[in-house]
C-alpha cells in the first residue's frame, strides 16, 4: 500500500509569530515532508508550538511565513474560500472534543462535509456515511443525536466525519486527549488500521508518549524549533 | 444552488431547535406588519373615500372667467410701469362673467381624444324662500345629460327622476340637505329669488345627495335654460366649463393648454384640492413612520436573537468552517434564518392585518353631515400587502446582515484552540 516517494505534504521554512500579548516567535523555520500513508505524531511540551504548527498545516491559520504544499498543491497565498474548498475535500479533522453539531443526528453530522462537497447525491452520501460509521463500529448509533453517545462513541463518529470525503490527510489535535485508556486504545487502533489497511495519512498532535511511540514517525517540537524528525 | 439548500437545511434545524425564540422573533415582525396593514388600510380607506367624493364632485379642469385677473390701470398704460403711480382698490370693469364663444369652445374641447366629457355650467346665486326665511344657495344650470355622464348625478338621486328635469318647465333637482331643511319633497314647488331680485317659482323633480354636506345644503341643479331665464340672460350665457379627462393626471398640462388657448382661467383638480392632497400625504407619512418604527423594533429583536444564537453556536460555526464550509456558507446559514423569520412573520402579519382590517371595516361609524358613512372606510388594496411583505423582508435582512457577517468571519482556530 505504501509508496515511499509519494509526498502528500511539504512545508518549507514555516515561521509564525504571535503578536499578542507581545511579539513572540511561535514557529521557527520548520521544514519537513510527509509520505502518503504515514502515521505521524507531533509531540512537544505545552507551548512548544505543536498545535500551532498543526493549524498552519491544516490551512485554517493563514498568518505565517514560508510555504505549504499538500497533494502537490501550493496552498500558501490562496484565498479563504479556496482553502475552505480544499479542506473540505482533502483534510479531515479530529479534535480533542468531538465537536459534533448537537441538533443533528450522528449520521447527518457525518454526511454534512460530503453534502458540502456536493459530488455525490444525498442517497450516495448517506450510504457512504453508514459505511464509515460501520467501519468505526458505531453504525447502530447513526440516528441518535451526538450528546446521547458516550465519549468514545462520539469520538468515533467524529472520525467517521473526518473520513467521509476520503481525505488526503487526517489531522488530529489531541484526538485521544479526552478519552480514557480503553477508548484511547480503540481510537489508536482505528488510526493504525486506517493507515495500514487504507493507506490513510494521519498527523496527530499528542502529549501521550505511549500513543506517540506506537506511530510510524515522531516529530518533536521545542520552543518552536524542530527537534527530531525521527527518520 | 445546492450549497444554499444545504445552508437552508442547517438554518431550518437551528430555527427548529429553539422554537420559542423563533416564535417570538417572528411575532415581532408579525405585529409590525399587521399594524402596518391595518393602519395603511384605514388611512387609504379614508383617502379613497375623500378622493372619490371630491373627484366625483369636482371636475378635472374647471374653466371660468377670473375676475381677479389684474389689468394695468389707465395711468400705467399711459406712462409705463413706474413706482410713481400707485392705484389702490382698483375695481374691475363691469364685465360679464360669461365665457365668450362657450359653445364653440365646448365643441373644440369635446373633440380632444384625451377628454372624457365637457359640461357647460351656469351658476346662479339665489335665495331659497322658506316661509319668512331665506336660505342662501346656488342653482347650477347644467346640461343634465352631460352632467350625469361626468359626475354620475343620476346615481345620486334619492328621489325623483333625472330626466324629468328636461321635460318639466322650471324643474329643479334640489340638494338633500336643502330638501330636509325646507321639508319639501318631489313634486313640491319652491320660491327662489335671485341676487338681482327676480322671483321665480320652481318645481322640485328630484332630490340629490352628493355626500358632501356643504354641497347638499346649498346646491340645486336645473337645465341651462332655466338658469339662464332665472338670470335673465341669453341662450349663450355660460359662466363655467367643467371638463373630465380620461387620465386625471394629465389635468395639469391640459389646463395650461386650454388656459393659453382660450384666454380663460383653467384650474386643474390638484390645484383646486391642494389641501386635500396634502392631507393624503400627511396620513401616508404618519402610517409609514409608525410602521417603520414598529418594524425597527422587530428588527432589533431579530438582531438580538441572531447575535445570541451565533454566540451559542460559536463551536458549531468553527467546526463547519474546519470541515470546509466557507465564510459565505456560514453567512448564508444565518441570513436564511433571518429571512425565514421575516418571511414567516410577515406572512402571518399580512393575514392578521387582513383580519384586523376586516374587523375595523365592520365597526359601525355613523357620520352624517360632512360625509355620509355607516362604517369605517377600509382599503384592501393588494399593493399595500405587497409593500408589507417587502418591508418585512427588508427589515429582517437588514437586522440579520451584521450578525451573519460576524458569523462568517469567525476564526475557527481561535474557537477550537480556545477550548
Amino acid at each position: 500500500m505504501k509508496e515511499e516517494n509519494d509526498i502528500v505534504l511539504r512545508c518549507s521554512s514555516i515561521v509564525k509569530y504571535f503578536t499578542t500579548p507581545v511579539k513572540f516567535k511561535a514557529l521557527n523555520n520548520i521544514s519537513f515532508t510527509i509520505q502518503r500513508g504515514e502515521f505521524l505524531s507531533l509531540i512537544g511540551k505545552s507551548g512548544s508550538g505543536k498545535s500551532t504548527l498543526l493549524y498552519v498545516l491544516s490551512t485554517m491559520d493563514t498568518d505565517y511565513e514560508g510555504t505549504l504544499e499538500i497533494n502537490n498543491t501550493l496552498l500558501t497565498g490562496k484565498t479563504l474560500n479556496q482553502l475552505s474548498d480544499f479542506r473540505n475535500e482533502h483534510i479531515g479533522f479530529v479534535f480533542q472534543f468531538h465537536f459534533l453539531l448537537p441538533e443533528f443526528s450522528c449520521l447527518k453530522n457525518v454526511m454534512l462535509p460530503a453534502l458540502k462537497l456536493g459530488k455525490k447525491s444525498e442517497k450516495e452520501v448517506e450510504h457512504d456515511a453508514y459505511e464509515k460509521l460501520r467501519l468505526l463500529g458505531v453504525a447502530d448509533q447513526a440516528l441518535k443525536t451526538a450528546n446521547t453517545l458516550s465519549g468514545g462513541q462520539q469520538q468515533r463518529v467524529a472520525i467517521a466525519r473526518a473520513l467521509i470525503n476520503n481525505p488526503t490527510i487526517i489531522m488530529g489535535d489531541e484526538p485521544t486527549g479526552n478519552l480514557d485508556k480503553t477508548n484511547s486504545d480503540i481510537v489508536f487502533g482505528i488510526f493504525r488500521e486506517l493507515t495500514a489497511d487504507y493507506g490513510q495519512t494521519i498527523i496527530a498532535v499528542t502529549h501521550d508518549q505511549d500513543f506517540a511511540q506506537r506511530t510510524d514517525r515522531i516529530i518533536e517540537l521545542s520552543d518552536g524549533e524542530l527537534l527530531t524528525s525521527n527518520r | 444552488m445546492t450549497q444554499y439548500t444545504l445552508a437552508s437545511q442547517i438554518a431550518f434545524v437551528h430555527l427548529m431547535s429553539r422554537k420559542k425564540q423563533t416564535f417570538i422573533a417572528a411575532l415581532g415582525v408579525t405585529f409590525g406588519i399587521s399594524v402596518f396593514i391595518a393602519m395603511i388600510g384605514m388611512m387609504n380607506g379614508i383617502n379613497d373615500l375623500l378622493e372619490d367624493l371630491t373627484l366625483s364632485a369636482t371636475p378635472h379642469i374647471h374653466m371660468y372667467r377670473d375676475i381677479q385677473r389684474r389689468e394695468p390701470s389707465v395711468m400705467q398704460r399711459l406712462l409705463g410701469n413706474t413706482p410713481l403711480i400707485e392705484v389702490h382698490h382698483e375695481r374691475p370693469k363691469n364685465e360679464q362673467k360669461k365665457l365668450r364663444n362657450a359653445l364653440t369652445m365646448l365643441d373644440y374641447i369635446r373633440k380632444d381624444p384625451d377628454v372624457y366629457g365637457a359640461s357647460p355650467l351656469l351658476t346662479a346665486q339665489v335665495f331659497y324662500q322658506y316661509g319668512q326665511h331665506e336660505i342662501g344657495g346656488t342653482i347650477a344650470g347644467v346640461d343634465i345629460l352631460e352632467e350625469h355622464k361626468l359626475f354620475g348625478i343620476g346615481d345620486k338621486l334619492i328621489g325623483g327622476n333625472l330626466y324629468d328635469v328636461l321635460t318639466t318647465d322650471n324643474g329643479i333637482i334640489i340638494g338633500s340637505g336643502l330638501a330636509e331643511t325646507m321639508q319639501v319633497n318631489v313634486g313640491d314647488k319652491i320660491n327662489v329669488t335671485t341676487v338681482t331680485g327676480t322671483r321665480v317659482l320652481l318645481r322640485i323633480v328630484g332630490i340629490v345627495q352628493m355626500g358632501i354636506g356643504a354641497i347638499d345644503n346649498s346646491r340645486s341643479y336645473s337645465t341651462l335654460h332655466t338658469a339662464q331665464r332665472l338670470l335673465q340672460k341669453d341662450k349663450s350665457f355660460i359662466t363655467d366649463i367643467n371638463i373630465k379627462l380620461r387620465d386625471l393626471y394629465k389635468a395639469k398640462d391640459k389646463s395650461q393648454l386650454y388656459s393659453n388657448l382660450f384666454g380663460y382661467k383653467a384650474e386643474d383638480w390638484e390645484t383646486a384640492n391642494a389641501s386635500i392632497l396634502v392631507s393624503f400625504t400627511l396620513r401616508n407619512t404618519i402610517t409609514y413612520s409608525v410602521s417603520v418604527a414598529l418594524l425597527i423594533v422587530a428588527g432589533f429583536g431579530i438582531y438580538n436573537i441572531l447575535n445570541m444564537t451565533i454566540y451559542e453556536k460559536m463551536r458549531d460555526i468553527a467546526i463547519l468552517k474546519a470541515t470546509g464550509f466557507s465564510g459565505g456558507d456560514v453567512k448564508a446559514i444565518f441570513m436564511i434564518q433571518a429571512l425565514s423569520l421575516g418571511l414567516g412573520g410577515a406572512t402571518a402579519g399580512l393575514l392578521f392585518g387582513l383580519l384586523m382590517s376586516y374587523g375595523i371595516s365592520k365597526i359601525p361609524f355613523e357620520a352624517k353631515g360632512v360625509i355620509n358613512l355607516t362604517s369605517l372606510p377600509m382599503s384592501f388594496s393588494p399593493l399595500y400587502y405587497a409593500i408589507g411583505l417587502v418591508f418585512g423582508l427588508l427589515t429582517t435582512a437588514a437586522a440579520g446582515y451584521l450578525p451573519s457577517r460576524k458569523a462568517g468571519k469567525i476564526d475557527p482556530v481561535e474557537i477550537i484552540r480556545g477550548k
